[in-house]
């Protein structure tokens, strides 16, 4: 810990960060531009200036950049001097001389960094009086809007499109003071972490497109902690509200899960809440005899259908844990189906399996970043778990550090480290059905059948200890050595899979590879993608298998399905799930929008999504999370934990009595299943106070209170009352940080905008005070017997006649919810199935025809792409896609040109 | 004691003296215009709303009386969609006026808007909106601010040098 | 005309009369403290204003007759008639012109001085009642004050007592034949002056009502007709100490050639703008203040005037 003195006072700080990092960690207000914690110093902006002295005799000093001087032990600086402060002040006159004049219309006041900086480094009075320099804005998709006559030249845009996030589109351009920032010409961000330059740009060059269709300030927001529901990974965001709408997603720091970033699916997801199509009041009759109903009469009608029925309950890996285990409690443990794809849970069972059993720890995004070799095996990341995609494009970093320590260029000097590291790569094997987005930093890539994928994973894992099984007649030799090797040499070795291409064995081989490191003695973690926000979490609450839910309609075992926010039409064949809805006598589902299943319920009951209800999320990692409540919908919209307590206790069931509040079901839920225990520490309980208050969800600037409502009343009606949460609806409560799980937003005195972020840290780019949020539910077992699983699969051979089916994954596309948003929607790719060029040409297809997929019953009309990476006898079809919705894949299908009808 | 009595008296001389009070139906007073009563929207010399929904008015609102909702035309020229101040919280301390970027709100010698009913006193867009460029003639937010609108392209505002043509390597 | 029924119409007079008289002051005081204030104070309810009481009673009357949920009903509502009814009695022994007076009691004075201690009931029961803590505080604070004025209120009378002789008020207003008892008993005057401000809780005395700092003190949960009896109250205790330290002061209905009555009244009237002067001029005291100033000059100067008029009136034999 060496000791600096800032202005004259001394400081402990930690080895190895610059001043810049020292001085915001120990809450000085130094203003900065291009540095940002996860990025790096560039030392481009020069606004970071302080004076430094020799020594304590030194009375001249000289100015030097913090972000690029170490905090040295014995470093004399002062903030304050009156050099260091003029310093700052002309640099902020200077980046601001071609600044329009356009705050009011700007998006981003009220949170700019640029507003805030110009107040901390003291240029107040703007002396230019000459022309300034404007630029022509590119429209680049539906996400990101440009108004490049904003841009102060930070660099910070293209060093995190291009170096942090792997972005090829988008660049700086041209020179002078013509610099541009921006695509070579209008168009779509390819990157799917566009949505962070909303972020990460200090001022307002770039702003949230969806925002500005309903713009409302950071002020005027109503937020609350959530989580992603968007995939399993479980980001952390904050939900932003006004005037019953949702706005906007922010990202909410969490050092363990999704740093200071977000995909574009979790930014740009949240429409869905917003959608015409949602539920607001419970309506009964099926079909097109819907009616909406008083929420009293719906639960009337429910009980009278539940007495004396059977029952069973479908749950859902999109709904809380909470919501999960109310439905289990209604229905019974043994009557409570998951809710699962009937090809996923064996899945997720079986990476629960691995995990809890296993002696290998599953990994946090956080330790993916700072995983130094990696094998992906049959999972496309940048797909299914974007952020973790994000986090391996950093991993690959990891071992090019040590040429740049070698010269002692510290870490955070960004551009000396590139410069000193120029292309080398640590390793990254992609082990894929076909092309990833990632591949372009890979070490190496394959791709192949699933079966084929996962030989190679068993080979790989025999290759590091030979007590592993070998596939029968290896044919991965070479490869597997190599990459054995370079995992063997790493310090800590990552294995991410996932059930992304549905083959267990995949699976397996990954488990395979991750003990077999960890029996030689390498600290190795494992990273399993799952395929929805809390498909761990329904793994873990348990409950039976889908077709066996079908198969006690079918054979009347039960008469009446309670379904769960599902669609079950994604989960199942339609012929087997119509079967399964018309032969029931009473559905009753409760969901937040209308899908197929909502309209053929008897009874549909209108549930929260996650911006309208509290619950628990399980991510991928086993993290259980708490999203919040971020406002009180309109109609008659509650948890749906709420709805199935109404049921219980219109049902006379004593136990529901006692279920006032989130807390009290969490805590039936902790003590009915063990493995779900800790769920109840995740976030302080409702009756958290600070200084005897609830935490307010509106900032202390809100506005308008006394006019919003005025043209319905002029009374100003009581706001709602949160009995679940410690925050309260409105501004009256603390406004001061809260523990780390109820943090709502990010703001410090002087500090209005995100970077407000690094007064919340224990220090900068470090975790939350109070440590970062969630709670690990599984953890390996401390001595473990699990033996390496042996059955390598035989190898892939094709058919001439068919090809094999298996899913092909679509940030934008194939998940449920995010869909329904527009921009993602513009995103999502038409129905397709991807061919090899050379099976293309054998079948006598051309690229663009369209043509028949026929798979088992099922058969849909797609157009065929000639896909290189796809390997000759794969077909790859898009999943999850709202026209496709569910497709029995992986499995052998047969293709047919159409021919004209 | 005796200042008690000598203010006794001086206050009991006050008998004799004119009272200040103007009767006011009958009378009225001499208003300035900087007088802050009634609130109005003005408009700029094009005749455009010169309001752009910033929400700062709002923000700095004590009473927290003014809401509104900010949207844009096709051309990107931002306008409150709906803008509502509610005057019977309203307590015209003018600070809406101050903050306001675009001298769009302003505050008028009007202050005769008593009303029998209260939500008569809820004010929208429509009733605030004047046909006039109210106490700051002249001035046009848009001529000034670097965005394109609908009829000013970028380089067009005051003070702005024609885009950049980013192709062009000369200096 | 029979004696009960004589009595019963004096009664009725000085009822109504009382009545009329306090619902004018209630005018009287707005219109001079609006003078006073360069202000014309009401005068658009008829001429010069003189039926804004009339407007104002009938808004108290129609207003909702409210009870907190939380308060004392019955004593919440006793509070405002105890108040009425003491001053109301106190006035039956003033003698308003020879004749003209509903009962000469040979305790007048200690009749008097029981009713306005009886008063403070009013005061500390409403307080008490409306469960509201400024009304506590200020029905407290009534207590205390009552308590330490009280005290000299009487003790300053006692020079006139021993000067006329008799407690009965006729007999004082004859004992000031020659000489008004203001002359000899000036600082019994000022003492029951201060006092009797004091028991009416008005400015600079209204420190039960503060409303700067206690809303307004024990009548906070009053409204309507209720808060409107303590408000005729206070005017009604305002005429009484007037029309006191008349008869025990300045004569009572003597002076020459107008009708007793009429001085009576003129002498009564003055003293009342008096009063409002007062409040027209002079600031609400701390309460520390008020007991200091109770305690350690009002109480020294009424023993003073006790023990001289005393020594002197036996000197004289």
């Amino acid at each position: 810990m060496p000791t600096i003195f800032i202005d004259n006072v001394s400081h402990e700080v930690r080895d190895g960060i610059n001043l810049l990092e020292a001085c915001l960690t120990l809450g000085f207000n130094l203003p900065y531009f291009c540095w940002h914690p996860a990025m790096g110093s560039v030392g481009a902006c020069r606004q970071c200036a302080v004076k430094q002295f020799r020594d304590e005799t030194d009375t001249h000093g000289r100015l030097v950049m913090a972000c690029m001087t170490p905090a040295a032990k014995g470093t004399r600086i002062s903030i304050e001097d009156p050099d260091a402060h003029e310093f700052r002040t002309s640099i902020g006159e200077c980046l601001m001389v071609h600044h329009p004049h356009d705050c009011p219309v700007c998006d981003e006041g009220g949170e700019c960094h640029l507003q805030d900086m110009t107040v901390m480094d003291g240029h107040t009075y703007r002396r230019y009086r000459g022309s300034k320099r404007t630029f022509r804005n590119q429209n680049l998709g539906p996400f990101v809007n440009q108004e490049m006559n904003r841009c102060i030249q930070c660099y910070r845009c293209v060093r995190f499109y291009r170096d942090y996030a792997g972005g090829r589109d988008f660049d700086v351009q041209f020179l002078r003071d013509r610099v541009f920032f921006g695509r070579h010409d209008d168009g779509m961000l390819e990157s799917p972490f566009s949505g962070n330059l909303v972020e990460v740009c200090p001022t307002g060059v770039f702003t949230d497109k969806t925002l500005k269709r309903h713009f409302t300030r950071k002020w005027d927001e109503r937020t609350a902690p959530s989580v992603c529901v968007h995939c399993a990974v479980g980001c952390n965001t904050i939900p932003g509200e006004r005037y019953g709408l949702l706005r906007r997603i922010r990202a909410r720091f969490n050092g363990a899960v999704n740093g200071y970033f977000l995909c574009d699916r979790g930014r740009y997801g949240y429409e869905f809440v917003n959608d015409g199509r949602r539920l607001r009041l419970p309506r009964l009759g099926r079909g097109s005899g819907q009616a909406e109903a008083a929420p009293a009469e719906a639960v009337e009608r429910i009980a009278s259908i539940m007495a004396g029925a059977r029952a069973i309950g479908i749950g859902s890996p999109r709904a809380s844990l909470e919501a999960n285990f109310a439905l289990r409690a209604l229905v019974g443990p043994d009557r409570f189906f998951s809710g699962m794809a009937a090809n996923d849970q064996p899945l997720v069972t079986s990476i629960l399996q691995i995990l809890r059993d296993g002696p290998v720890r599953s990994a946090s995004l956080h330790d993916a970043e700072q995983a130094d070799a990696v094998l992906v095996l049959g999972e496309d990341v940048t797909n299914t778990a974007p952020m973790l995609a994000l986090a391996l494009r950093q991993s690959i970093r990891r071992q090019p550090m040590d040429i740049a320590a070698t010269l002692r260029i510290p870490e955070w000097d960004d551009t000396a480290v590139r410069e000193a590291v120029q292309d080398a790569k640590g390793p990254l094997f992609i082990a894929s059905v076909a092309a990833t987005p990632l591949d372009d930093v890979a070490t190496a890539t394959v791709h192949g059948a699933p079966d084929d994928l996962a030989r190679l994973g068993f080979a790989v894992a025999h290759a590091i200890d030979s007590s592993a099984a070998a596939p029968a007649a290896p044919d991965e030799g070479d490869r597997a050595a190599r990459i054995a090797r370079s995992l063997c040499n790493a310090r800590r070795p990552l294995v991410v899979s996932g059930t992304g291409c549905g083959n267990a064995a995949v699976i397996r081989a990954a488990a395979n590879v991750a003990w077999a490191l960890h029996r030689s003695g390498r600290p190795a973690a494992l990273a399993f993608v799952v395929p929805e926000c809390n498909s761990l979490g329904a793994g873990l609450t348990g409950g039976g298998r889908l077709d066996a839910a079908f198969d006690a309609i079918e054979r009347a075992d039960a008469d009446t399905v309670v379904i769960l926010e599902n669609d079950l039409f994604r989960r199942g064949s339609s012929t087997a799930v119509s079967r399964m809805l018309d032969r029931a006598a009473h559905v009753i589902a409760i969901d937040h929008g209308t899908t197929e299943t909502t309209a053929r319920a008897d009874v549909v009951l209108p549930a929260g999504t996650f911006a309208e209800s509290d619950g628990t999320l399980v991510n991928n990692e086993g993290r259980a999370q708490r999203f919040f409540q971020v406002f009180a919908p309109t109609g008659e919209v509650r948890e749906s934990w709420r709805w199935i307590r109404d049921l219980m206790i219109a049902a006379g069931r004593k136990e529901a009595d006692t279920w006032r509040t989130l807390d009290d079901i969490t805590a039936a839920l902790a003590l009915a299943l063990p493995a779900l225990a800790a769920v109840r520490d995740v976030a302080p309980p409702a009756t958290f106070r600070i200084a005897g208050l609830k935490i307010a969800r509106e900032p202390h600037r809100y506005s308008g209170r006394t006019a919003v409502d005025a043209d319905v009343t002029v009374h100003e009606p009581k706001p709602p009352e949160d009995p679940d949460s410690a925050l309260s609806f409105t501004m009256e409560g603390d406004q001061r940080q809260p523990p780390s799980a109820l943090t709502l937003r990010f703001w410090a005195p002087g500090w209005n905008s995100v970077q407000a972020v690094n007064h919340y840290q224990t220090e900068v780019g470090g975790p939350l005070r109070g440590g970062d949020p969630g709670r690990r539910l599984i953890e390996p077992a401390s001595r473990s017997a699990a033996a390496y699983f042996d059955e390598a699969p035989a190898r892939f051979n094709r058919s001439t006649t068919e090809w094999l089916c298996v899913p092909l994954h679509h940030i934008f596309g194939s998940e449920e919810l995010s869909v329904v948003a527009p921009g993602i929607a513009q995103r999502m790719p038409r129905r397709y199935v991807a061919l090899n060029p050379d099976d293309l040409a054998r079948a006598g297809f051309g690229d663009g025809d369209e043509v028949l997929v026929r798979i088992g019953d099922e058969s849909h009309r797609l157009v065929a792409h000639a896909v290189p990476s796809v390997p000759a006898g794969i077909a790859g079809l898009p999943a999850g896609l709202p026209s496709l919705r569910w497709l029995p894949i992986p499995a052998k299908g047969a293709i047919h040109k159409v021919t004209a009808p | 004691m005796l200042s008690v009595l000598k203010s006794l008296w001086v206050v009991f001389r006050h008998m004799f003296h004119r009272p200040v009070t103007i009767q006011y139906p009958e009378q009225k007073a001499y208003l300035p215009p900087r007088w802050r009563g009634r609130i109005i929207l003005s408009r700029d010399p094009d005749g455009g709303e010169r309001c752009v929904g910033c929400y700062l008015c709002a923000a700095v609102c004590p009473v927290e009386c003014i809401a509104l909702q900010a949207t844009e035309d096709e051309h990107g020229r931002r306008f409150p969609d709906f803008f509502r101040i509610n005057f019977s919280r309203c307590i015209y301390c003018g600070f809406c006026e101050d903050a306001c970027p675009t001298y769009a709100i302003q505050l008028t010698p009007d202050y005769e808007m008593s009303e029998y009913q209260r939500p008569n006193l809820v004010y929208e867009k429509e009733d605030l909106l004047i046909d006039g460029e109210g106490k700051y003639p002249g001035y046009n937010y848009y001529r000034v601010a670097g965005v394109a609108i609908g009829g000013k392209d970028k380089g067009e505002a005051e003070r702005e040098a024609p885009p950049a043509d980013v192709r062009m390597v000369m200096p | 005309m029979t004696e009960p029924l004589r009595s019963i119409a004096v009664i009725l007079l000085v009822l109504f009369g009382l009545l009329t008289v306090a619902a004018l002051l209630v005018w009287l005081e707005r219109r001079l403290l609006g003078r006073w204030q360069e202000r014309y104070g009401p005068n658009r309810l008829g001429p010069f204003g003189l039926f804004q009481t009339v407007a104002d009673t009938i808004k108290l009357l129609t207003k909702e007759d409210w009870v907190p949920p939380f308060a004392d009903k019955p004593v919440f509502v006793i509070a405002p008639a105890v108040i009425m009814v003491t001053v109301l009695m106190a006035f039956a022994i003033v003698p308003f012109a020879p004749g003209l007076q509903v009962v000469d009691l040979n305790i007048g004075v200690l009749f008097f001085l029981g009713m306005s201690s009886l008063g403070v009931y009013s005061v500390v029961l409403a307080g008490w009642s409306s469960d509201n803590k400024y009304a506590l505080i200020g029905s407290l604070r009534a207590a205390a004050q009552m308590l330490a004025y009280e005290v000299f209120m009487g003790l300053s009378l006692m020079g006139v007592v021993i000067l006329a002789g008799s407690f009965s008020l006729v007999r004082i207003v004859d004992a000031q034949r020659g000489l008004w008892f203001c002359v000899p008993q000036i600082l019994g005057l000022i003492v029951f002056a201060n006092a009797g401000l004091a028991e009416t809780r008005r400015l600079p005395f209204d420190l039960p009502e503060a409303e700067s700092e206690i809303v307004a003190g024990y009548h906070s949960e009053y409204s309507g007709m209720k808060f409107g009896m303590f408000f005729i109250g206070e005017y009604l205790g305002v005429t009484l100490i007037s029309a006191m330290v008349v008869t025990l002061f300045f004569g009572g209905w003597r002076g020459p050639w107008l009708p007793p009555v009429v001085w009576f009244a003129l002498k009564t009237f003055v003293l009342v703008c008096g009063f409002i002067l007062l409040r027209a001029t002079l600031p609400r005291p701390r309460f520390d203040q008020l007991m200091a100033y109770g305690w350690t000059v009002m109480l020294p100067l009424a023993l003073v005037n006790l023990v001289v008029t005393g020594a002197i009136v036996l000197a004289r034999g």
